[in-house]
């Protein structure tokens, strides 16, 4: 039964992102690919946990200490260029 | 307790993201969004060292922090230091990125369960959904390799087809998902997991290598999609609420921008995937004889700035070739002087404009053009009729009239600007080739149509020039 509750989530979410994305003005579909870039980099906490698991050095916890260096590549570089991006699109008559 | 407070936190962090991408509904709304991302991404790691990373020896931290500190010195310096133009490969390099991530997750859950799971047993379920997620991850890694290194120009743009391509890869698709269930039935088997991982990565690099330098936008995106779907199986493996969400968010907004993508080239994904179509833009040395069909008028920059300065409304169609010459920005001086002299300047962006979904918007924004001058194709595609000059810079096939007209061309029924309805048609192009589609644009040998042949740029500074001198 927990699949279930999960695999639910797991369907109402991609609703919410299919009306959330549809919503997205197309200027914005680059800044959009970065912003999904980064937060799809939240895989970070399964790097954490395999990271943290063991004490010594073993395959499990370098696998998951690599895992959180390329997210965080992705973390911060998905959201500063969005940020870069977005502080570009201005009005007229500034 | 303490769960349901952390399972809350995860759901939190969940809720953030979606209002981060609802921010994007309007440039005035993004920034905050993004603000909204960047907590619901601390809560979910502030979470889990709390959950997982109570009793552990500092040395095990230092790591950790050493790990996030490389990693987020390289992201912010990539984030800073990118071109604008540069932009989709660098995309293509975080998708990568994401997909080595989770088959990194995937080997640690595998090689050490008692972290990852209830009693340290792998059920069959886990492993399916590990499977999946690692299986998804490879792919997304190994393809997002390759279109970086298309769009970086480091192997060619152009498609690499060979015989037999189609049915090696069904084959080892095919393989990958007997593995899976194989995987699953007999976890401690560990040459199948391997597999699994080799496998995929194959598959990846087999399926984009096909694909031309003209349908990145749709593979980007799609890679976006997988990088997502990745996400969602390694949150399904790992119970987590906050990486099925965003998985699931994800999956399904790269999923929508590839279909907006093919829809704006009147093509299927499975074309698109098959492969095949569309190089990099034909090499003008080599095509520039070939498109004898008519005359030409040609003109030069003081016939454009004559022209421009005379019209009540300019519509300026940008395409890869501006962002390919770095012409914006004296594009917008261009409009800049247009404008003080009265005339009307609107931007018509085709959704497969540029190299990646939004690139053109990106570009004009980086030069100053108001966002609020820049319309989509359904938004303006009706006002041509009534503007008295269409400015086609570096664009070429989202014009071409045939894809109305000739259902025999491999454009057909591809959505365009109608800038031959404009009462005069300014082209800046290198020469009078082909686009990537291969076809004539006949819209060149029109009376009503200028060719002002030249670099973008340079054809775009001319004309500033002489307008300044009138």
């Amino acid at each position: 039964m927990e699949f279930l509750s999960f695999f639910s989530i797991f369907v109402l979410s991609v609703f919410v992102g299919f009306y959330v994305v549809w919503g997205v003005t197309p200027a914005l579909h680059s800044p959009l690919l970065a912003v999904t870039n980064a937060i799809s980099s939240v895989i970070i906490v399964g790097g954490l946990i395999a990271a943290v698991a063991s004490t010594g050095v073993d395959l499990s916890s370098t696998m998951g200490l690599i895992a959180v260096l390329l997210a965080s590549v992705n973390i911060f570089g998905g959201f500063m260029v969005a940020q870069r991006m977005l502080a570009m699109f201005k009005k007229k008559n500034k | 307790m303490n769960t349901i407070i952390f399972g809350f936190a995860y759901l939190l962090s969940g809720v953030l993201f979606i209002l981060a991408l609802k921010g994007l509904s309007s440039p005035v709304s993004a920034r905050k969004g993004n603000t909204y991302g960047m907590i619901g991404m601390t809560i979910a790691v502030v979470t889990t060292l709390l959950i997982h990373g109570s009793g552990l020896d500092l040395s095990r931290y230092t790591n950790l922090i050493i790990a996030v500190a490389i990693g987020g010195t390289i992201g912010s310096i990539l984030a800073r230091k990118i071109s604008m133009t540069a932009l989709p490969q660098l995309v293509a390099a975080f998708h990568s990125l994401v997909g080595l991530a989770a088959v990194f997750v995937a080997i640690g859950a595998y090689k050490n369960p008692e972290a990852f799971f209830a009693g340290g047993i792998i059920s069959t379920g886990s492993m399916i959904e590990m499977s999946l997620g690692l299986a998804i991850g490879a792919i997304t890694f190994s393809g997002s390799v390759v279109a970086f290194a298309k769009l970086q120009g480091l192997v060619s743009g152009n498609p690499l087809v060979f015989k037999g391509q189609h049915l090696i890869n069904l084959v080892i698709f095919l393989a990958i998902l007997v593995l899976i269930y194989m995987a699953a039935m007999d976890i401690k088997t560990e040459q199948y997991f391997w597999a699994i991982v080799g496998l995929s990565f194959l598959i990846g690099f087999l399926v984009v290598l096909p694909i031309g330098g003209a349908d990145m936008p749709v593979v980007v995106s799609m890679l976006n999609s997988y990088s997502g779907w990745a996400a969602c199986g390694i949150g399904f493996t790992l119970q987590n609420t906050a990486l099925i969400i965003t998985g699931a968010l994800v999956g399904s907004s790269g999923a929508i921008l590839s279909y907006i993508m093919c829809k704006g080239m009147n093509r299927s994904i499975v074309s698109v995937l098959l492969g095949g179509f569309g190089g990099d833009a034909a090499d003008p040395a080599m095509a520039s004889g070939s498109a004898q069909q008519g005359t030409v008028k040609r003109g030069s920059a003081d016939d454009a700035s004559f022209i421009m300065s005379n019209a009540q409304k300019v519509i300026i169609v940008p395409g890869y070739g501006m962002a390919v010459a770095q012409a914006q920005h004296a594009l917008r001086e261009m409009c800049d002087i247009l404008k003080e002299k009265g005339v009307e300047v609107r931007y018509a962006i085709h959704p497969v404009a540029g190299r990646m979904p939004g690139h053109m918007n990106v570009l004009l924004a980086e030069a100053n053009v108001p966002y609020d001058e820049v319309f989509e194709l359904e938004a303006i595609n009706h006002e041509f009729a009534t503007a008295d000059v269409a400015f086609v810079i570096g664009a070429n096939d989202v014009t071409n009239p045939l894809a109305k007209t000739d259902p025999t061309s491999p454009i057909y029924g591809m959505p365009i600007l109608d800038v031959e309805k404009a009462a005069t048609t300014l082209f800046i192009k290198r020469s009078l080739a082909t686009g990537y589609a291969g076809v004539d644009n006949d819209l060149f040998f029109r009376d009503k149509t200028m060719m002002l042949l030249g670099d973008a740029k340079k054809m775009t500074e001319e004309i500033v020039q002489a307008l300044n001198l009138n």
